[in-house]
């Protein structure tokens, strides 16, 4: 055939399997049944594991039985099983709070988790003290479930004079090291080479600490977490990479950041780094995952990648409106269920909680997030109440301030 | 003519520049499908279909690179940063590569580009939704800047920036999008509609890149300004009394210098105005050249109001924004020199 013979070239550009006024079709998400997924030994060779990154690991079946390899190596007791569901609650209870919140205009702009908040409260008990988060957005499970107060959180939200960022940040961009929650930044993908940055630091320095960067399927896209990778799978930093796979980059649906690529979590096999795909509406698997993860990383096996399957059910933030881009009923078909009910449901299996604690549990978490946001409020909200003097605003621009800022401030009259 | 708000104004540039020439594409994050998280292209990729106007990865080096590389080979690539805050990841993109191509090959490779951005703050965006990068693109050698302050400019700037040879940054100050904004953030939102300059002509509409504008004429000092800035300075004339002539730059670069040096010429003084931080602001250039141009007329030294030199504080936006306060005062001490 000349060249001649071949029909133009044309640009593909690929689609959702579904838009407004379409049937959801998750039939494409291939789900094997959970326990059927091996759990190969931690120094396991990053060419040997390779089908890891295309398949789904699960722990939690529809009995609500934790079962299989992954399972096994769970050894938790019944208090961390119950705490690990009081933190989810407690984080969808916060961002109920939060919502309304936004919407009486107490604050200008909020992000939920509703549907991932399995990920980041399970995550969090796979760390130590001393290990650091490089977190997106949307890991505040990350903060609840270490134990870091609520109120703080809610003033924050609300910019007030009690706000540990004294008002600079928009909401939700928390920060606390001593939580291992570093600063977030609001742009995308840039601290995904921070965490290895960080730690690589940390083995220079012939310490024990690891690190986790986190970031969004969409956000894959950015040139950072290419550098990310490259730096991890050269150094072997003891950093875990974590995708966070919740389908949609505000409209823009997985496809587009993902390409001809299988899955997410097969970008890191050009690198070398072994890659695991995990449930991420299974708090037990994204537990077991994230603790095979940080013991590679302890023992100086290097980094790994992880993909969590998961589904964002609420808007991007409180300006999107995903009405305009999704099917309706998208998020009631996805195949995963829900974090939440999923495991109360295995607790219920394990004898250890009812229909009833779980009400009751409800009902405690709303009237503690009720009473901490009452206390905030008394502080401040973004419009109304004590905020962060203005003087604030030229302070921590530089360690000592300049003469120019000096100026500067006394011209504001601050 | 038409009403419409300042995104419908871009829409409908687009809309025209994509239906005269089908060398116009037109992509970026979230544009596609969905139209913009602004809705500047809403509706584009239904008529014209998706492989001129379609969704990009989150990858703005790749989205200004990919543009350039289109530009290159002939198209007449748009595309859309979702807020000038993220254009960094393209700086090398834009500084190293679209604006020397044309003269490091000797105009063998030439790119006509637009890259659009939202910018500017007065939305509660933080740090990363508020920034007036537009300095650090007028400092680079073979970019034009445009900042539209309204509607009517917006169409017919963007359509002029579409048909230019070469790269064209593309600043859309987000706080104007629906409706003018004098810098009184406690008053009632006016609309588009209300404003004489919401009247966009229908069809082609040719603002030349390179023409200052006279917003109010007025014998007492000559502001400089452009974008948001515009009308926060009309207020604090109007507030003030001073017999302010206000001057809407519309093109950083190309400047219009002869309509600057002919004003401030006139009334001896002249003041400065941008929202983005003063040190090194493009308010720096603008007050050398009125010095080097103007000094024999000067009855007073320039003077600039600008953004403080700290990162766009969340919660304290309004105390760092040059509102028409700050302005009034400024002018009000100009003219008493």
């Amino acid at each position: 055939m000349t060249q001649d013979d071949h029909p133009p070239l044309r640009l593909i550009v690929p689609e959702p399997e579904g838009r407004p006024g379409d049937q959801p079709d998750f039939s494409k998400v291939v789900i094997p049944r959970a326990g059927t997924v091996r759990r190969p030994e931690v120094d396991a060779d990053p060419e040997e594991i390779r089908d890891l990154a295309f398949t789904i690991i699960r722990v939690l079946n529809r009995d609500g039985q934790a079962v299989g390899p992954w399972a096994d190596a769970l050894d938790l007791s019944d208090d961390d099983l119950r705490a690990g569901l009081r933190h989810m609650m407690t984080l969808r209870a916060f961002d109920a709070r939060m919502l309304i919140a936004q919407r009486q205009q107490k604050t200008s702009f909020y992000m939920q988790h509703l549907g991932e908040e399995a990920i980041s409260c399970a995550f969090r008990h796979a760390l130590r003290p001393g290990d650091m988060n490089f977190p997106t957005y949307r890991q505040a499970g990350l903060l609840i479930a270490s134990g870091y107060p609520l109120k703080t959180m809610m003033c924050q939200v609300y910019s007030n004079d009690a706000d540990p960022m004294r008002g600079r940040q928009m909401p939700v961009l928390y920060s606390s090291k001593e939580h291992g929650f570093f600063s977030i930044s609001g742009n995308l993908a840039t601290q995904y080479i921070q965490a290895v940055g960080w730690a690589m630091a940390s083995a220079i320095s012939g310490d024990r600490r690891i690190a986790a960067g986190w970031i969004g399927d969409g956000s894959t896209a950015e040139s950072d977490f290419h550098a990310a990778l490259v730096f991890a799978s050269t150094y072997k930093a003891p950093v875990v990479l974590n995708i966070v796979n919740n389908q949609w980059a505000i409209s823009t649906f997985q496809g587009i950041a993902r390409g001809g690529s299988g899955t997410f979590a097969a970008r890191g096999h050009g690198f070398g780094i072994p890659a695991l795909r995990v449930d991420g509406n299974d708090y037990l698997a994204v537990l077991a995952v994230a603790r095979w993860a940080t013991e590679r990383a302890r023992r100086n096996l290097g980094p790994t990648l992880v993909e969590y399957v998961t589904y964002r059910v609420g808007g991007h933030s409180t300006s999107d409106d995903p009405s305009a881009y999704r099917p309706a009923e998208e998020s009631a078909a996805w195949p995963l269920g829900d974090p939440i009910l999923r495991l109360k449901n295995h607790l219920i299996a394990l004898g250890i909680w009812s229909e009833e604690r779980h009400a009751q549990a409800e009902a405690e978490v709303l009237a503690e997030v009720v009473a901490l946001q009452k206390e905030a409020e008394a502080i401040g909200t973004l419009h109304q109440g004590r905020r962060p003097s203005p003087r604030d605003m030229f302070e921590d621009v530089y360690a000592e301030m300049p003469p120019h800022l000096v100026r500067q401030r006394q011209e504001a009259g601050f | 003519m038409a009403r419409m708000t300042m995104i419908e104004a871009i829409r409908d540039a687009l809309d025209l520049a994509m239906g005269a020439d089908d060398r116009v594409v037109v992509f970026g994050e979230d544009v596609g499908y969905f139209g913009g998280v602004f809705r500047c292209t809403a509706g584009l990729q239904r008529k014209y279909g998706p492989t001129r106007c379609f969704d990009a990865p989150i990858n703005e080096s790749g989205i200004v690179g990919a543009a350039i590389g289109m530009a290159a080979y002939g198209l007449r690539p748009v595309v859309e940063i979702q807020f000038a805050d993220y254009a960094y990841p393209a700086y090398d993109q834009i500084v190293s590569e679209a604006a020397r191509l044309r003269y490091r090959s000797a105009g063998e490779f030439t790119c006509p580009l637009v890259v659009r951005m939202p910018a500017g703050g007065g939305i509660f965006g933080g740090q990363t939704h508020s920034q007036s990068p537009e300095a650090l693109f007028t400092h680079v050698s073979g970019l034009k800047v445009v900042v539209p302050s309204n509607p009517q400019d917006a169409k017919g700037l963007l359509l002029s920036a579409i048909a230019d040879p070469d790269p064209v940054i593309f600043l859309e100050p987000k706080r104007l999008y629906n409706g003018p904004f004098d810098g009184h953030h406690d008053r009632p939102i006016t609309a588009w509609k209300a404003h004489d300059l919401g009247e966009v002509p229908e069809g082609p509409h040719a603002v030349p890149l390179g023409q200052a504008v006279t917003r109010r004429p007025g014998n007492a000092v000559t502001v400089l300004t452009w974008g948001t800035m515009v009308h926060v300075a009309l207020a604090a004339t109007e507030e003030t009394g001073i017999d302010a002539e206000v001057i809407d730059l519309r093109t950083l670069l190309p400047l219009d210098l002869p309509a600057i040096v002919a004003s401030v010429s006139r009334t001896g003084r002249c003041l400065v105005l941008h929202e983005a931080t003063l040190t090194s602001g493009f308010g720096a250039e603008l007050a050398a050249l009125v010095q080097t141009e103007c000094f024999w007329h000067l009855e007073a030294p320039v003077r600039r109001v600008a953004g403080w030199d700290t990162p766009y504080p969340y919660v304290h936006e309004w105390n760092y924004f040059p509102g028409p306060a700050r302005v009034g005062a400024a002018l009000r001490e100009l003219v008493e020199v």
